[in-house]
């Protein structure tokens, strides 16, 4: 038995392995007093322990591995730079994490209906989910939206509809997150729209966008336009919220679809942050101050099965994102500085195999968010490796959270694991690794030349490659699915009909008969003037959206003025 | 000689951009010696079918997560029975209720993989089922 710590080399990126240290006297003493014999007698289960990522973890963590590691310039103290310990000082002793579960399915009344149910039963903010029509820009009585409407979330096809989705609820009162990317800058003017005629102040409603399509290119894939105009699309709703919406975060710099798309847990920490740091360059050169935008960008990252790993993953982005804010844009105010960020367990490792034992899988992944210091959480629930939830399997999932909330005891201080050896040494070694690959996408000249040779796109379809490998070797085991394998009943499912489809085709022929097509017609063409020049896009979405032009009318208008984006599929 | 290798088209259709499976099969399938054509995204059932036709393939493998497989499966097996190719195996994987699986089979889709299946299993069952077709 060797001296040295780490785990063997292999093909994986050099960022992805932990650093090699000498093993202290004490430690050597150790081995020989106590591992040895205990080694001879039962030798460990396995050759090499590794994360869910495949990253190499050693058989104990000690005051050694912390060398050089400086309490108060690497920890600090919760509400304070750098923010290791979470972004306020009294964490969730002060005030919970936000409930928020993502839903949408069917007709904006079908959402509606879960919408009230979900805060009915103490969700504290609504998330919504729209179809894959609605988040590629079409139609529900599009060609290409045919068997699509309303099955991976709800139809919004005008604002009509987006009246409908709101119905009875408050704007000013709820917060609200909208899962919507390549279109958002249109769904967001809806949403001011029925705020503005629910009477809600737009200084005073919250809520956040995702709207970063920056991880569509590398993971999620619902892009329209080519990279450029696509930030520029970015650009003008952070500066449009900036100036009218203070309490809005017009963006949410997503790594969950980074991981769902395979990546490791580094990979994730790196695009995630990286992608960060592209926003706020194309901001800056808006000519925004970093400190009048900066508090107002969100974060969103994947709660995966690997507990510490997890944790040791938020800890580090905020540590990165307080470095990168004050290193390389000279922040100033705290609020620029500390990261806030959502959290929703991993889809991905649901098994549709003993759906039961996704109840579990999702309650752990959610208390690492929690021990993370997440500022807000979705819950997936236990059949959506099959399906959409039914009411009862959501339920279940906010209910996970509650437990976590209020009977585990988790929330009692401020980031309880902080100081263990292992997973101080862990957020290190997820800091430094993520920061290699950061640095490599500098040298290539950004995000977007990076996006465009293939490379966060390689680095993650070889790790998702790599890890079905160890599946499908039992290298790594998914219980119900390669070991203790059972036979099994189907479970009860939530149903989308096809007449979802043909309600839609029905309530868009009468949008288009009953609004002036003529105010329409003049409210693209100003949006169309505004996309071929370069001013503020915002506006005049707002205008085209309040004459109930359809997304489809707008996303189209786009197209002709900015083009289509299309990939080289990478395998 | 040189036994004829096995040609498969992996094609994701509909506006679903989750390629993590399609990407994860397309590698599997070229390291078992197969030769692999994949679309990339957003085929319509008519792109499938020409493609198919024009690579000559001898398996089609659907990528599906949508829920949208109840529309766009029927179709395309109506497109490949129109352009006389018969003899396509066409594969599902992906999300797909079990409940709908025996109307898909019905329509000419000869197996659906659901998640968590071994890319081992979908390999033998590519080869026993051309090697059944060959004879």
């Amino acid at each position: 038995m060797g001296s040295k710590l780490t785990g063997k080399p292999s093909d994986k990126p050099e960022s992805a392995q932990p650093s090699e240290r000498q093993a202290t006297a004490a430690e050597r003493e150790w081995q020989e007093r106590a591992l040895r014999p205990a080694l001879e007698k039962s030798p460990e289960r396995m050759r090499e322990f590794t994360t869910v990522s495949g990253y190499p973890i050693r058989r104990l963590y000690t005051p050694a591995d912390l060398a050089g590691w400086d309490p108060g310039r690497d920890l600090g103290l919760p509400g304070e730079a750098p923010y290791t310990r979470g972004i306020h000082p009294t964490m969730y002793r002060g005030r919970l994490w936000t409930m928020r579960q993502f839903a949408g399915f069917g007709t904006a009344e079908d959402t509606n209906r879960r919408f009230r149910y979900l805060l009915a039963e103490g969700q504290t903010g609504l998330s919504v989910a729209f179809d894959l029509p609605t988040l590629m820009g079409y139609d529900s009585d599009h060609p290409l939206s045919e068997g699509e409407v309303g099955k991976c979330g709800v139809a919004v096809s005008s604002l009509a509809d987006m009246e409908a989705l709101f119905e009875g609820i408050p704007l000013g009162d709820v917060t609200t997150s909208m899962t919507i990317n390549s279109p958002a800058a249109p769904i967001w003017a809806m949403y001011l729209a029925v705020a503005e005629k629910q009477g809600a102040d737009w200084k005073k409603i919250s809520g956040t966008l995702q709207n970063d399509i920056l991880k569509e290119y590398i993971a999620q894939k619902e892009y329209i336009y080519p990279p450029e105009p696509s930030m520029r699309l970015v650009v003008d709703t952070i500066e449009f919220s900036a100036k009218h919406t203070p309490r809005f975060n017009p963006i949410s710099i997503s790594g969950y679809h980074i991981r769902e798309a395979g990546s490791t847990a580094i990979q994730e920490l790196a695009f995630t942050l990286r992608d960060g740091i592209e926003y706020a360059e194309w901001t800056l050169r808006r000519g925004l101050a970093f400190d009048d935008f900066a508090p107002r960008l969100s974060f969103f990252f994947n709660a995966h099965n690997d507990f510490f790993e997890e944790i040791a993953k938020y800890r580090a982005a905020r540590r990165l994102w307080y470095r990168a804010a004050c290193e390389r844009f000279g922040a100033k105010q705290a609020r620029s500085q500390a990261m806030r960020f959502h959290a929703q367990t991993a889809g991905c490792s649901l098994t549709a195999q003993q759906p039961g034992n996704n109840v579990v899988r999702t309650a752990i992944q959610a208390m690492a968010a929690v021990l993370g210091g997440a500022q807000s959480l979705h819950t997936n629930s236990l059949d959506e490796a099959w399906a959409l939830p039914t009411q009862e399997a959501a339920t279940i999932a906010l209910r996970t959270q509650q437990i976590i909330a209020h009977e585990t005891g988790v929330t009692n201080t401020a980031d309880p694991l902080g100081g263990s050896y292992f997973l101080e040494t862990l957020t290190n070694e997820a800091e430094r690794g993520a920061r290699d690959y950061i640095e490599k996408i500098d040298a290539m000249g950004g995000m977007i030349p990076a996006i465009e040779r293939g490379y966060p796109q390689r680095e993650i379809a070889d790790a998702a490659y790599q890890y079905q490998v160890a599946v499908d070797r039992k290298e790594k085991i998914i219980v119900g699915v390669n070991e203790y394998v059972t036979e099994e009943k189907p479970i009860e499912l939530l149903q989308i009909d096809d007449s979802i489809a043909r309600r839609q085709a029905e309530r868009l022929r009468e949008l288009r008969a009953n609004r002036s097509n003529d105010e329409v017609a003049r409210r693209l063409a100003g949006l169309r003037r505004a996309a071929e020049g370069s001013e503020n896009m915002m506006p005049h979405l707002y205008e085209a959206v309040k004459a109930y032009a359809t997304l489809g009318d707008i996303c189209e208008t786009l197209r002709t003025v900015f083009g289509t984006h299309h990939e080289a599929a990478i395998t | 000689m040189p036994e004829k290798k096995i040609r498969v088209l992996i094609a994701k259709p509909g506006l679903d951009g989750h390629d993590r499976g399609a990407k994860i099969i397309a590698r599997s399938l070229r390291d078992a010696g197969m030769e692999v054509i994949y679309t990339g995204l957003r085929q319509t059932p008519e792109m499938i079918a020409s493609a198919a036709l024009q690579e000559d393939v001898d398996v089609v493998g659907l990528s599906i997560l949508s829920g949208a497989h109840n529309t766009l499966c029927p179709r395309l097996m109506g497109l490949l029975r129109e352009k006389g190719m018969n003899d396509v195996t066409v594969l599902i994987g992906g999300i797909i209720p079990e409940a709908d699986i025996p109307a898909l089979k019905q329509a000419g889709i000869a197996e659906v993989f659901l998640p968590g299946t071994p890319t081992q299993a979908i390999v033998d069952f590519i080869r026993q089922r051309t090697a059944a077709t060959a004879q």
